[in-house]
């Protein structure tokens, strides 16, 4: 079936493609967003019944391989030491993300005049500022202003989340090592918030939030840009973006939800499929004209795969911790940060403190770090780690290399029979020495705060949820897929707008600066209609 | 071995069940001390039985290699194996199967830590988070007042590392 074309195609309703539906809907185009997954009901999620942790781990689980719903699209990611996570549906993966939100610094754009590596990026940090500010305001965003980590900024800030028992024992041990730490930055309303109900501490973030409390875009944006007139088709999954005689995008071929193939003819098309769902679509749009797969003329689309490899560090306490209650976040430490010539990598990285474990969690950590055995001594092993753990894991910048990437595997099909995504990637020495400096640094302060065990693991396997830099952007378009503002250099009516166009990766969680950046792009693309595709 | 691909569909044999009634008690013994039941308990074992879904197969399969090895290791089944050698026969199949082990394990506690009688003697209330969710303190702000003092130490656009 083939219909009238409309004026903007986005492809996928997660964190980017709601902010961008939502801001161009003030222009009164016709603007379709067509999303794979469904949309989310709070009320069904885990957190609502009693099996929650196993939920948490099946049609909730963070990795689409174990979740294998018929929204998820397998990925071959066996020669990958970090496995992907995602989720599939209206909010992408802001539906299970942790709400960790904290901003870029000024210097991660600029990597490469400051420290000689990888490149800098096209834009700033003060080109981002008023969207940074604008995406806060969307989202509801906890925290407090001051830290001297940052420049001053213009954020809206509710209530800084509460501290607890887990914060207040990490606090002391950074307090006597003389380390910088600050509350988080969270998506996580502490006040009722743009019709959204504060958080009341459910501490099951992880598997979707079903007070609403925590700003995932199904929950921000997408009310406002409904109401605005954007139409959102769930159930649609995008097989190939289709281009005309003249090189220009035409639109796409989906499947709807009765697997029945469809057309949709479009002016504009914007890519928001994730940092693996992009270039995976783009590989598999290939043409006379791009035989190599849509926009790829520089041979990088899907390559610079990043992900801020993790570490996880624990600390087992003799005094009570808050066990899962409460949001997982609730400060963070950038005390290193920033290249220390004195240390044997560059770049840095953030700790996140992580609260405490619910019973299922801490039995299978405890098991796999074994620290809790089978048999008799299982009970008080167990007791000895719940409610007594907390700690932080370590946020550590993925620098861009060419051989870690997103390919299409040759056999794997979606339900569809779309070639699935494959992923190649090796961790970096530099990544290496990075995650052993947390794991030392975070066990130091650890053992400052009174920890009586300390239990490691880096990188942690299941954390690729951090989806960077697969078609980046640049002023060459020999050297990057699209340009400052997001559009392609080689077909001037296609735009990406998701974690792919990161050129590097920080030492942050990206999705307040993809959602910035989104919206930065849905300005250029506003402030420009009249000569677009010049 | 099962198909992963072609799972068979079949309940759990009689046999089959006591055998992972006692798997599950190895892994989570009942206790006096605690006031606990084991993992294989009649009602957690039930939960575990319809939790497992798709890994059924996988489960059935290490049953199975479990009894292969008590008999070609003792000349009798698993089940009818006195406590101590049972215990080394699945030490040896942890060893030679660890990623069964684990779905063993984690199939245990997924279920074990949600059962009223084992929640109430952790002093856990008996209900889904939501709708009421939970308390957490505010903590003592003043901890941040060392922080505060410190003075901005963000990284320049002029600042280069060497
Ligand atoms: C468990 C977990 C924890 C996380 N924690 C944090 C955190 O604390 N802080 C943080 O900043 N980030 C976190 N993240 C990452 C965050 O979710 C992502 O950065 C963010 O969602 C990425 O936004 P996006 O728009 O690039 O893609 P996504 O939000 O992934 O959206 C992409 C959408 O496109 C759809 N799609 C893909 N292919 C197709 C197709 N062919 N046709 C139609 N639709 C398609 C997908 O279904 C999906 O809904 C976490 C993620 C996970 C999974
Ligand atoms: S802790 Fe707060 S944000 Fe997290 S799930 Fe519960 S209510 Fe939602």
């Amino acid at each position: 079936m083939s219909e009238e074309p409309v004026d903007v195609l986005i492809i996928g309703a997660g964190a980017s493609g709601a902010a961008m539906s939502w801001s161009l809907a003030d222009t009164r185009m016709h603007i379709v967003c067509l999303e794979q997954g469904g949309l989310m009901n709070p009320l069904t999620y885990p957190s609502t019944s009693r099996d929650w942790e196993t939920r948490a781990q099946g049609e909730f689980a963070i990795n689409p391989n174990q979740r294998n719903l018929p929204t998820d699209y397998p990925i071959n990611e066996d020669e990958s030491p970090i496995k992907i996570a995602n989720f599939n549906g209206v909010g992408g993966g802001t539906v299970l993300y942790a709400g960790h939100y904290p901003r870029f610094h000024p210097s991660d754009f600029k990597v490469k005049s400051l420290d000689g590596i990888a490149e800098d990026w096209p834009i700033s940090y003060d080109d981002l500022a008023p969207f940074y500010g604008e995406n806060d305001r969307m989202t509801g965003v906890a925290g407090l202003a001051g830290d001297p980590a940052y420049p001053q900024d213009n954020a809206h800030r509710l209530p800084p989340l509460p501290l607890g028992k887990s914060g207040q024992i990490l606090a002391k041990g950074y307090n006597k090592l003389g380390w910088h730490w600050w509350p988080s930055d969270t998506a996580i309303i502490t006040e009722d918030y743009d019709g959204r109900a504060k958080c009341i501490n459910l501490g099951a973030c992880g598997s979707g939030c079903a007070q609403g409390a925590k700003g995932s875009a199904d929950v921000t944006y997408w009310p406002h840009a409904l109401r605005a007139g954007v139409e959102l088709r769930t159930h649609c999954r995008v097989r190939e973006v289709t281009i005309g005689k003249d090189g220009m995008a035409t639109g796409a071929v989906y499947y709807d939800g009765n697997g029945d193939e469809q057309v949709i003819k479009s002016h504009i098309v914007v890519m928001a499929s994730n940092g693996v769902g992009t270039p995976r679509l783009l590989l598999n749009s290939k043409s006379p004209q791009f035989p190599d797969g849509l926009a790829n003329s520089s041979g990088l689309v899907g390559k610079n795969l990043m992900f801020h490899p993790y570490a996880s560090i624990q600390g087992v306490f003799n005094e009570l911790t808050d066990g899962f209650a409460g949001p997982h976040k609730a400060i963070r430490s950038q005390q290193f940060y920033e290249t220390d010539p004195s240390r044997d990598f560059v770049r840095g990285y953030t700790m996140e403190i992580q609260r405490g474990m619910p019973p299922v969690r801490t039995a299978h950590t405890g098991m796999r770090l074994g620290r809790i055995p089978w048999g008799d001594d299982h009970h008080s092993a167990f007791r000895r780690l719940y409610n007594h753990v907390t700690g932080m894991v370590a946020v550590c910048e993925d620098l861009p290399e060419e051989h870690n990437r997103v390919t299409l595997d040759p056999h794997l099909k979606d339900g569809n029979g779309i070639p699935a995504p494959k992923i190649n990637y090796t961790l970096s020495d530099n990544s290496r020495k990075m995650l052993d400096h947390g794991v030392a640094r975070a066990t130091e302060i650890l053992e400052a705060a009174g920890a009586t065990d300390v239990m490691s693991e880096a990188p942690i396997s299941w954390g690729g949820w951090h989806l960077m830099g697969t078609a980046r952007m640049g002023l060459d378009p020999a050297k990057s897929v699209v340009n400052e503002w997001g559009r392609s250099h080689d077909v001037k009516n296609l735009f990406i707008i998701d974690g792919s166009v990161f050129v590097t990766s920080a030492g942050v969680n990206p999705t307040s600066t993809i959602q910035a950046l989104a919206l930065y792009i849905a300005d250029q693309m506003k402030s420009r209609l009249t000569n677009l595709f010049d | 071995m099962n198909d992963p691909d072609n799972p068979i569909e079949r309940p759990f044999t009689v046999e089959e069940k006591h055998a992972l009634s006692l798997l599950m008690d190895m892994v989570i013994p009942p206790s006096k001390t605690y006031g606990v039941p084991g993992a294989g308990d009649t009602l957690i074992l039930n939960t575990i039985i319809n939790d497992a879904g798709r890994r059924t197969p996988r489960l059935m399969d290490a049953l199975a290699a479990l009894e292969e090895m008590s008999q070609e290791g003792c000349g009798v089944g698993f089940a009818e194996l006195p406590v101590e050698q049972r215990g080394s026969i699945v030490n040896a199949f942890r060893e030679a199967h660890p990623g069964v082990a684990n779905l063993i394990a984690n199939l245990a506690t997924q279920c074990y830590y949600r059962d009223d009688r084992v929640m109430i003697a952790l002093d856990m209330e008996t209900r889904p988070p939501h709708p009421e969710g939970y308390v957490v303190e505010q903590g003592d702000w003043s901890l941040l007042n060392p922080v505060r003092k410190r003075a901005a130490f963000y990284r320049k656009l002029d600042q280069p590392s060497s």
